[in-house]
Parts: C-alpha cells; sequence; structure tokens
C-alpha cells in the first residue's frame, strides 16, 4: 500500500501532499521536512530509494525522483516494489507533463486541484488503479469537461451515456 | 486543454503563491499565510459567495493548511461545498473534505448522507468522486451505511467504477476486516471481470487476504498462473502496455501473489515453474519496468519450492543487476542475493567483490542493504569482520534510528558467533562505547551475566582470565571521557565483582577509580548507586580476606556526600556501605560473599527466621503485628496496597471492597476513643446520652465490627439509616448484660487491643498457615484456635503440635455451654431485631455493589450474611468478629439466620477465652515455640549475621 505522496521543491516547501492514512497537519509537516532534510543530504547518481523506516515507522521504504526544480516522493510499505514504484512516478510525472505541457514547478502551485484530480486517477485510497498515463488523461479529461459543463449550466447532465472510456 | 482548463484561478490566489514562492524566511512566509487566513476567514463567511468564488477559498484553504497551518474555520465550507449540484464544486468539497478531515472527525456525519446519495448517482463521474472520499473518511461505524451501495457499484457498467469499488471494499476490509467478511467472496468474482484492469485491481485485496491467510486460495493457483502467462504473452489490449511491458503492473502483483502461494508447497510451484521461467526468458532487462518484473521473479523464485533451473536464472539476473551502474539495480541486486542465500548461499561467494564494492559506495541506501545482506550471510567464520566493518560505520553515521538498529544487529551476532571470549568483550565494549544509550538495557544484563557466569564451561581458569580481561580494558576504557551510562554501569558492576579477584589490581586502585567515576559523572544516580555498591563489594572483599581496610579521602568524601543525598536510594546504599565497613571479617562474608553473583536467592517472604524473636516479644507483652489491612485506622491510607494483600487471603478481601468509600473510617486513627464518638453514628442526638451509660460495650462493638464487618457499618449507615439506629440501640442494652458478663474490660482502649489481638493472631494465620505450618502453630495461642473453629478442624491432620492446643477446644465449648443458655434464649428477640435489617441491608447491598463494580455475588452473599449476624450477634462484641469467618463460610443467609445459637458458640468461647487463655497456653506455646526455633538455629536476636544469612540465602 502507497502511505503517503509528497512533492515538494529543492528548497523544500511542500507543493502537494497527500497521505493516504490520515496524519494531523503538524506530523505531516514534521514527516515533510524531515523527508526534505534527507532528500538534500543525497548526492547526484545514487539510488532513488531511501531507508524511510526512521522516519515512517517499520515496514516503509521510500522512492523519490528528481525532476528539475521538484522532488517527488512516494513511501510505501513492502507490498510495494521498489523498482515499480519509481516507473509508477514516471507515470505521475509523464502524465502532468501531457496535462500542462512541459510541466513545471508553477503548474503544479496554480493547479492545486486538478493535479489532485490526477493523481487521485493513479492512487486510489493507497492502491495502485492505474498506470497508463493516456487512460489517467482521459479520465481527468472527462472530469474537467464535465466540470466545464456543470459550471456553465450549474446542472449535471442526468445520462452518463455519453462517456465512454477505453 | 489548455494550464487552466477548468481550474479557474484568480490573481490573488496567484499573487499569494507568488508571495510565498518570493519568501526569504519562514518568518515571511508564516506572515504572509497569517494574512491570508485572515483574508480568508473574513471573506468565506460573507453571504452570497458565487460558487467559483468558493470553490477558489477553498482551494487556498487547503493550500494554507498544506504549508502547516490552521484551517479548521474553512471545514465546513467544504463539507457544504460537498452538497452542491455542481459537480465542479461537488469535487472541489471533495477534495477538500478528504485533505481536511480525518475518518473520526465531526463532522463526517454531515456528508454521509450526501455520500450515500452520490453513490446512486447517474453519472459515473459522481460516484468516482464520491468512492474517492469513502476510501478516506468512512471508518468502521459508517461502514455499514456504505456497504450495500458500494457492493451494488461492483457491478457497475463502467469499468472505471467497478474498480473504485473494489478498492473502497478493500479499504474497508483494512480499516474492519470483519465488517467485510461476508463479502470476500466478491473480490474472487471480481477476478473473472471482462476487464483487465478491474482484475488487475482485485489483486489488491486478494493479495491482502492471502497473506492473511494461504490456504483458503490455493485453488485460485491455476487461475492466477493462467492470467500471468496471458498477461505475459500479450493477450491484453495494447492499451496496457507501459513502456513496451505488457501490464507489467498487473504482473507484479501476480509474482507476489504467486509467492505467497507458492511458498513451502511444492505442487502449487511446480505449477509456476514455467510461466515464471517465460517471463525471466521474455522480460526486457533494458527498462526500469523490466528490472522490476525479474526483482519481483526473483523474490518469487526465492519464495517457492526451489527449482534448480529457475534459481539458476535468478542468479544470472542478480549478477546483472549487481554489475549494472544504476544503483537502483544494485541495490535490488543486494536484496535480491539477500533472498536467495536463504536458498542456494553459495551464489553469495561469486559475487563477493560487488558486495564489497556496494559496502563501500557512497550511497547510504546501498550500504546499509549491504549491511542486511552481511547480516543474513554472517557464519562464526566471518563473525569478525562483518561485525567489524559495522561497528565502523555505526561510529561514523548519526542517525539514532539506524544506529540503533545496527548496534542491536552487532550484538545478535556477536552473542551468536562470537569465536572467543576476549573478541566478545571487546565487540560488546566497543558497542557500548559508541552505542550504549541506544542499545537495550537487557545487553547489559546478558554481558554481565555472561562475565559472571563465564562460558558454561567448568573451565575456572578460563572464567577467571575472562574476567580478568574485562576489568583491564574497563579500567582502560575509564579514562575516555563521556561514556553512555549503561556502559558504566556494567563497568562498575564488573570491577564491583572482580577487581580485585586476581590480585593484579589493589583495592585502592579500584576504589579510587570507581570514585572518578562516581564524581565524573554525578548527575546520573543509577551510575553512582552502581559505583557505590561497588565500593562496597571491594572493602567487602577486603574486610572477608582479613585485610585492613582505609578508606581513600576521596571515598571518604563521596561517602559523606552520599549520606546526605536527596536521592534515598544512594543515601541507603552510602549508609549500609558504612555499617558493612564496621563489621567483622565473619559477618561482612555472610553479608557479600564472593564472587557470589550467580548464586541463587532465596527469599523467605513468611519471615519466618524472626518467629522466635516475635514470640518472645509478645510474651515480653509488646503488641503482635497487625497486618495494614485489618488497622482499621490507617485503611483508607494504604488502600492501594491491600488491594494486593488482599487478592492473597480470600477472606478478609470481600470486605475490604466495602470499606474503601465509607468516609467515618478516616477519623477513627485512635482507635479507642474516636472511634467511640463515631461507631453509634446513625442516632446521632441521642448518641452523647449513651456514650457514658455503654462506653465499654459500644467501644468494643465497634473495635470488633469495624475489623470485620465495616463494610456493613458502612452500608448500613450510608443507605439504611432508619433500621440500623434502633437495632443498635437495642442491642447496645443488650450488649451491656452479656459483656458485662463476661468480660472484665478494664477501659475501651483495653478492649480494643484485646480484640486486635486475638484477631490479628487468627488473621496471619489464614495467610500464611498454608506455607507455614510450623510457624502458625507456634505463634498461636489457644485462644485464636477456638476461634477459628473449622479452620482448626483441617488442621488436625496437619501439625502435630496442635494436638495439643486441639485438646482446649471442646473444653471450652463445654465450659462456654453454661454461659450460653442466657445467649441462647436472646436470639428470639434478636432475630426479631434482625430480620428489618437484613432485609433492608439486602436491598440496600446492591446498589452499593453497583457503585463499586467490584463485587461479586459472593461477596453480596456473604455482605448480607454480615447484615443478619451483626444484628444477631450485637450484644456479644466477640462474636463480631469471632464469627466472621463462619459467616463467610455459610455463605448462605438463610443458615446465619436460622442458627443463631451455633454461631453465637465459637463467639462466645472466645470472650472467655482471651482471660485463660492469655496467661497459660500462650505461655506454653511460646516455650515450645522458643525451643523450636533454637532446634533451627535461628537466635532471636536482630544483631544475628544470621538474619542476613537468611534474607541472602
Amino acid at each position: 500500500m502507497i502511505k503517503a505522496v509528497m512533492v515538494m521543491n529543492t528548497q523544500g516547501k511542500p507543493r502537494l501532499a497527500k497521505f493516504y492514512e490520515y496524519l494531523p497537519v503538524e506530523k505531516q509537516q514534521e514527516l515533510i521536512r524531515r523527508v526534505f532534510a534527507v532528500l538534500c543530504g543525497r548526492a547526484e547518481n545514487v539510488s532513488n530509494f531511501i531507508e524511510a523506516e526512521s522516519i515512517f515507522g517499520p515496514d516503509s521504504r521510500l522512492v523519490y525522483k528528481h525532476f528539475a526544480t521538484l522532488y517527488f516522493v512516494f513511501v510505501f510499505d513492502s507490498s510495494e516494489n521498489e523498482l515499480a514504484v519509481l516507473d509508477l512516478i514516471q507515470v505521475f510525472v509523464e502524465t502532468l507533463d501531457k496535462c500542462f505541457k512541459n510541466v513545471c514547478e508553477l503548474d503544479i502551485v496554480f493547479n492545486y486541484s486538478k493535479i489532485h484530480t490526477i493523481l487521485d486517477e493513479i492512487i486510489f485510497g493507497g492502491q495502485v488503479l492505474e498506470t497508463s498515463s493516456a487512460e489517467v488523461m482521459k479520465a481527468v479529461e472527462e472530469i474537467s469537461k464535465l466540470e466545464a459543463a456543470s459550471n456553465a449550466i450549474t446542472l449535471i447532465p442526468k445520462s452518463a451515456s455519453g462517456w465512454r472510456s477505453r | 486543454m489548455g494550464s487552466q482548463g477548468g481550474f479557474y484561478q484568480s490573481k490573488e490566489f496567484l499573487d499569494l503563491v507568488k508571495s510565498i514562492g518570493e519568501a526569504r524566511s519562514k518568518a515571511e512566509e508564516d506572515r504572509i499565510v497569517l494574512s491570508e487566513i485572515e483574508t480568508l476567514k473574513r471573506r468565506i463567511s460573507e453571504p452570497d459567495i458565487p460558487k467559483r468564488k468558493m470553490k477558489e477559498y477553498i482551494i487556498r484553504l487547503v493550500y494554507v493548511e498544506m504549508l502547516g497551518h490552521d484551517a479548521s474555520f474553512g471545514y465546513i465550507h467544504a463539507v457544504k461545498m460537498t452538497h452542491d449540484d455542481s459537480l465542479l464544486v461537488k469535487r472541489t468539497g471533495y477534495l477538500a473534505v478528504t485533505l481536511f478531515l480525518n475518518e473520526d472527525h465531526d463532522l463526517i456525519i454531515l456528508i454521509v448522507n450526501t455520500i450515500q446519495k452520490d453513490l446512486k448517482s447517474d453519472n459515473y463521474l459522481v460516484v468516482c468522486a464520491a468512492l474517492n472520499v469513502v476510501c478516506k473518511l468512512i471508518n468502521e461505524e459508517t461502514i455499514p451505511a456504505m456497504l450495500p451501495q458500494v457492493v451494488e457499484l461492483l457491478v457497475h457498467p463502467k469499468e472505471a467504477v467497478r474498480k473504485k469499488a473494489i478498492m473502497a471494499l478493500h479499504r474497508f476490509y483494512h480499516k474492519s476486516p470483519s465488517s467485510v467478511s461476508h463479502l470476500v467472496s466478491n473480490f474472487r468474482k471480481r477476478l473473472c471481470d471482462n476487464d483487465p484492469g478491474v482484475m488487475g485491481a482485485t489483486l489488491c485485496p486478494l493479495f491482502d487476504l492471502i497473506t492473511k491467510d494461504v490456504n483458503s486460495y490455493k485453488d485460485l493457483v491455476i487461475s492466477f498462473v493462467s492470467i500471468l502467462k496471458q498477461v505475459a504473452e500479450r493477450r491484453l489490449p495494447k492499451a496496457y502496455d507501459y513502456h513496451q511491458m505488457p501490464a507489467p503492473f498487473i504482473q507484479i502483483k501476480l509474482l507476489k501473489i504467486l509467492a505467497l502461494l507458492g511458498s513451502g508447497d511444492k505442487q502449487a510451484s511446480e505449477d509456476m515453474y514455467t510461466v515464471v521461467g517465460d517471463i525471466f526468458r521474455k522480460c526486457d532487462s533494458s527498462s526500469n519496468i523490466g528490472n522490476a518484473v525479474l526483482y519481483e521473479c526473483i523474490c518469487c523464485v526465492s519464495s517457492i519450492y526451489p527449482n534448480p533451473k529457475l534459481l539458476e536464472s535468478a542468479a544470472d539476473v542478480i549478477s546483472r543487476f549487481l554489475k549494472s551502474d544504476s544503483h537502483n539495480l544494485k541495490y535490488m541486486g543486494i536484496d535480491a542475493l539477500s533472498r536467495l542465500i536463504k536458498i542456494s548461499p553459495e551464489i553469495a561467494e561469486q559475487h563477493q567483490l560487488a558486495v564489497i564494492d556496494c559496502l563501500e559506495d557512497p550511497d547510504d541506501t546501498l550500504k546499509r542493504k549491504t549491511f542486511e545482506l552481511l547480516y543474513k550471510m554472517t557464519k562464526s567464520t566471518n563473525v569478525e569482520v562483518i561485525v567489524d566493518r559495522m561497528i565502523d560505520y555505526m561510529i561514523r553515521i548519526n542517525d539514532n534510528h539506524y544506529k540503533t538498529e545496527i548496534a542491536s544487529r552487532c550484538v545478535e551476532l556477536a552473542e551468536q558467533f562470537a569465536p572467543s571470549n576476549q573478541w566478545f568483550i571487546q565487540t560488546m565494549n566497543k558497542v557500548f562505547e559508541h552505542a550504549g544509550d541506544l542499545v537495550n538495557i537487557k545487553v547489559a544484563h546478558n554481558l554481565m551475566r555472561l562475565i559472571a557466569e563465564g562460558f558454561g564451561e567448568d573451565d575456572d581458569t578460563a572464567d577467571s582470565q575472562l574476567r580478568s580481561s574485562a576489568v583491564e580494558s574497563y579500567l582502560r576504557i575509564l579514562g575516555e571521557p563521556k561514556l553512555p551510562s549503561v556502559f558504566l554501569r556494567v563497568i562498575c558492576w564488573v570491577l564491583g565483582e572482580y577487581g580485585t579477584a586476581d590480585g593484579k589490581f589493589s583495592a585502592s586502585y579500584i576504589t579510587g577509580k570507581l570514585c572518578d567515576v562516581a564524581e565524573a559523572y554525578s548527575n546520573d544516580e543509577t551510575v553512582k548507586a552502581y559505583a557505590v555498591t561497588a565500593l562496597m563489594k571491594i572493602y567487602a572483599f577486603e574486610i572477608a580476606s582479613g585485610k585492613k581496610v582505609d578508606m581513600l579521602p576521596e571515598c571518604q568524601t563521596l561517602m559523606e556526600e552520599l549520606l546526605a543525598s536527596h536521592s534515598t536510594d544512594l543515601q541507603q546504599r552510602a549508609y549500609e556501605l558504612q555499617v558493612v565497613i564496621g563489621l567483622d571479617a565473619h559477618a561482612v562474608d555472610c553479608i557479600m560473599p564472593s564472587d557470589a553473583s550467580c548464586e541463587d536467592i532465596e527469599v523467605d517472604k513468611g519471615l519466618s527466621f524472626l518467629d522466635g524473636y516475635i514470640q518472645e516479644s509478645i510474651e515480653k507483652g509488646a503488641q503482635p503485628y497487625i497486618p495494614e489491612s485489618e488497622r482499621s485506622g490507617i485503611l483508607n491510607i494504604s488502600n492501594f496496597r491491600n488491594q494486593d494483600h488482599n487478592e492473597a487471603s480470600s477472606h478478609s478481601l470481600r470486605f475490604e471492597a466495602y470499606e474503601l468509600p465509607k468516609p467515618t473510617m478516616q477519623s477513627r486513627i485512635p482507635p479507642a476513643s474516636l472511634a467511640s464518638t463515631e461507631l453509634v453514628p446513625v442516632p446521632e442526638p441521642m448518641y452523647p446520652r449513651e456514650s457514658y451509660q455503654t462506653p465499654v460495650p459500644s467501644v468494643s462493638l465497634d473495635a470488633g465490627s469495624s475489623e470485620l464487618k465495616l463494610r456493613l457499618d458502612g452500608v448500613q449507615k450510608k443507605w439504611g439509616r432508619p433500621t440500623y439506629s434502633p437495632a443498635t440501640s437495642t442491642s447496645n442494652s443488650t450488649l451491656q448484660k452479656t459483656v458485662n458478663g463476661i468480660t472484665q474490660v478494664d477501659g475501651a482502649s483495653t478492649s480494643n487491643s484485646r480484640t486486635r489481638e486475638t484477631y490479628d493472631s487468627r488473621k496471619p494465620q489464614i495467610e500464611i498457615s498454608p506455607e507455614k505450618q510450623k510457624l502458625a502453630a507456634s505463634l498461636f495461642g489457644g485462644s485464636s484456635k477456638t476461634e477459628k473453629r473449622p479452620a482448626a478442624v483441617h488442621k488436625i491432620s496437619k501439625a502435630s503440635s496442635h494436638v495439643m492446643e486441639k485438646s482446649h477446644v471442646p473444653k471450652y465449648s463445654m465450659e462456654v455451654a453454661s454461659e450460653k443458655t442466657a445467649s441462647v434464649q436472646q436470639p428470639p428477640d434478636l432475630l426479631d431485631l434482625g430480620e428489618p435489617t437484613v432485609t433492608s441491608t439486602s436491598p440496600l447491598v446492591d446498589p452499593f455493589k453497583q457503585l463499586e463494580g467490584l463485587l461479586d455475588t459472593t461477596q453480596v452473599a456473604s455482605a448480607v450474611n454480615h447484615g443478619s449476624i451483626a444484628a444477631i450477634e450485637s450484644p456479644d462484641m466477640m462474636t463480631l468478629y469471632a464469627d466472621t469467618p463462619a459467616a463467610i463460610r455459610n455463605s448462605d443467609l438463610l443458615s446465619g439466620l436460622s442458627n443463631p445459637s451455633i454461631i453465637n458458640m465459637p463467639g462466645d468461647t472466645t470472650t472467655t477465652q482471651p482471660m485463660q487463655s492469655s496467661k497459660g497456653p500462650n505461655l506454653k506455646d511460646s516455650l515450645e515455640r522458643d525451643a523450636l526455633v533454637r532446634q533451627m538455629g535461628v537466635t532471636p536476636s536482630s544483631q544475628n549475621p544470621n538474619l542476613f544469612k537468611d534474607l541472602l540465602g
């Protein structure tokens, strides 16, 4: 199970934090800080894995990936495979990239709720739901289309038959 | 869709983000955020905010909270948004509540209804949004409200909904397995879903279920294998490919499941060999995800029943991983290697160099993983190298968590594989020196025990060598600054025990060192205590060996300081040391035998060796000891300890439970005078008059009842005033008669002490007699024997010494019989009085019981019994307590009522007895006892070293 997803910039400012088990805000902040402290001490060209038991308790692993000014951090337990989670980060970033055309830190900040929508399509309740960025894109686009429509007429179309996925 | 899409943001928000981004310090950022919170607080409560604006406010709130500030004032607005019809607003609301609230938050109750409605929505996106919230915010209590809808959604036409419904159900299973246990079969059904995505989703819950209970899912092995085969053969739609790999995430999950199912199951494993072999061959090892699948294959191969061919492929992959330049792959390679060496240990050897490389890699993660591998590979041949490496690394790192772990691993390996004692001690010293405060105190105890016991062989010279080498190393280490407390304790203990054992070091040298320790670590009391005790040992050994002891000046100053220490423990140790130094060699040898740390200490809990002394004192007129539980006056103070005490002695236990809440008890401390004012407390106005008329009996009644029946008093006073008051007043009058006839008590106080005396002597018997029959026999005079009539009957077989006393019993009762007649006549009217009391008590006991929550039915029964007995027997103060054992035994209320005469009998005997027995049999008895004591070789004198010997075994 995936315990947490964090995105933070290289100054340690959180850009996205989602914990799949509830944690009080202060605890979340503390974890983010500690993760950042470990991350900024890591050299280039080392593995993307970190022993996270001292931060997140027993049976927790951490995989991170560094893109430009951002760290993408996934914390999970032994039921996931580190290399696979690394690819999951890849999927997430690829999807963001497709959504925002060359994603950058500001896109993530300004489209906070959309980032959450995307993440919710990939990870659902702590489990990996979808690993194809094309599928995630499709779902997200449908949501935005509908939201735009519902925003315009403030009524939800009663029939969902018009949408087909896959 | 542009980057702004349907996600409108205002300039304000952009400015906020920008200014936060540009903030140069945490304080500046906090200031910006706080002013933002103020703005939001003001704005958000304005009426008629457009939805779009509201949505933005909520997003800003979420943002603020992510930065670590409290946004709870806006939670309710987020909840309100979830009720909106517009999908955009609703989704924003749902997003905010999933981020803001936890499953036990009070506001959840306001969302449950909306979620239920949304789960039934026609719009699948609404359903999906609701399912998302369900996963996050539904707790054990609200699961039943959602369960039917979620189960319906398992067959929803949209696969996206089916997938999420499965995940939600899985989440329910996580939170409360019992609530969905009847729905587990649904996961199996969905495994056959037409949509591969839904099938893939079911693998997550199935993995969890199989982890818990492998055997119920063995039948699925074939299905999983065939699914995996289809996936690997690219039978799934192209959409599931990822980096040219066919559905790698599904493959990984399936391999994990197969690893569980095939573990230790040869037949199931055989079904898997082909497909796993295929994947090994087909997997693309150039991509990251391909390697992930390969790694999972290795995990699977190392978990299932071993197959040589697969192991070979696994070994190939591992060597490829280890040779790779990627740290990630090296890491996975090391991890895979540590799994595989369990099955084929020889595989590690071909990778020796790669492993050493990883060990020296600058990457901490990789290094730690390698240490984990080494830990698993440790044998007695390589333990020295591995542990040395580990300690080197341990010294270098700062991460306390990992330091602790690696220290405990070093200790474990050293304990398990140590090639020599010397090495072991050196290793432990290093561990303690560098991570002493992080290791479990048990490790220190183990080390001390090892040094004390040696290695179990009968080789004494080896053991003493071990010890002297330990002493030498510790004396050396003591020179270093800032040693951890745990380590210092070990050092002090060893120096105290063995510092002078081999004669290499003089006592003054060792004591000097110990004083240095106590001085240098003067704020660590535990270390100081260890040091003082060590000093005491050294001096004791010196004295015992006949040498003269001169205390070093620094030691003397230390002692002076400790004698006035604020810590009572240190003070006591210092005083003990002082006393020990003053003793002669023989005594010291008894107290502090040399090298006796491994001897068992027998503890004589009954303190039987003191019996003679007690007897002697009692003869001289001393008051017998009253167990705390019986001291009515002190009772409330020592309640807590009493409870323990009570558990041991079943008789008194129940009564005490009643007594605790009784407020009047507090004023009983001086039993004689105070009690007399109190004991007839019910009819308060009439008491002063009576107290003069019947001072003696009333007091004695109280003393008796307070000791045994108090509870009843309490109950009566609390709940039954009206009934009790007439009872006491009348009984008082009868009391006078009987008591005056029988007891010639000179004053309230004497009667009190008398009752106590007899009472107490009985009390310990109940407790200790099973263990210490002899003690009981000599401790108790004839008087108590009769009181305890039923017990005495049991005793006949037990103690020969009883026989003599036993003969008194019938005699007494005979004598009493004549006197009896008077009291026997009384019962009828007593009964009349008694009955109302009883009826009133029994219902009254119940509420009390509810209050206390402590009493079981038998207790109540006995309590009720007491009610009756108290009423019946109130005329005779002695019977009051004398009878209680009987009352307890006949827990039947009726028997207590119907045989008042029988009950009264022993009571009357006792009243006569104290007079005779205290002078007669008691003396005889004590003489007997004295003889016995001498036989046992214990002279009853407090100064006798034999006492110590007994204590110390």
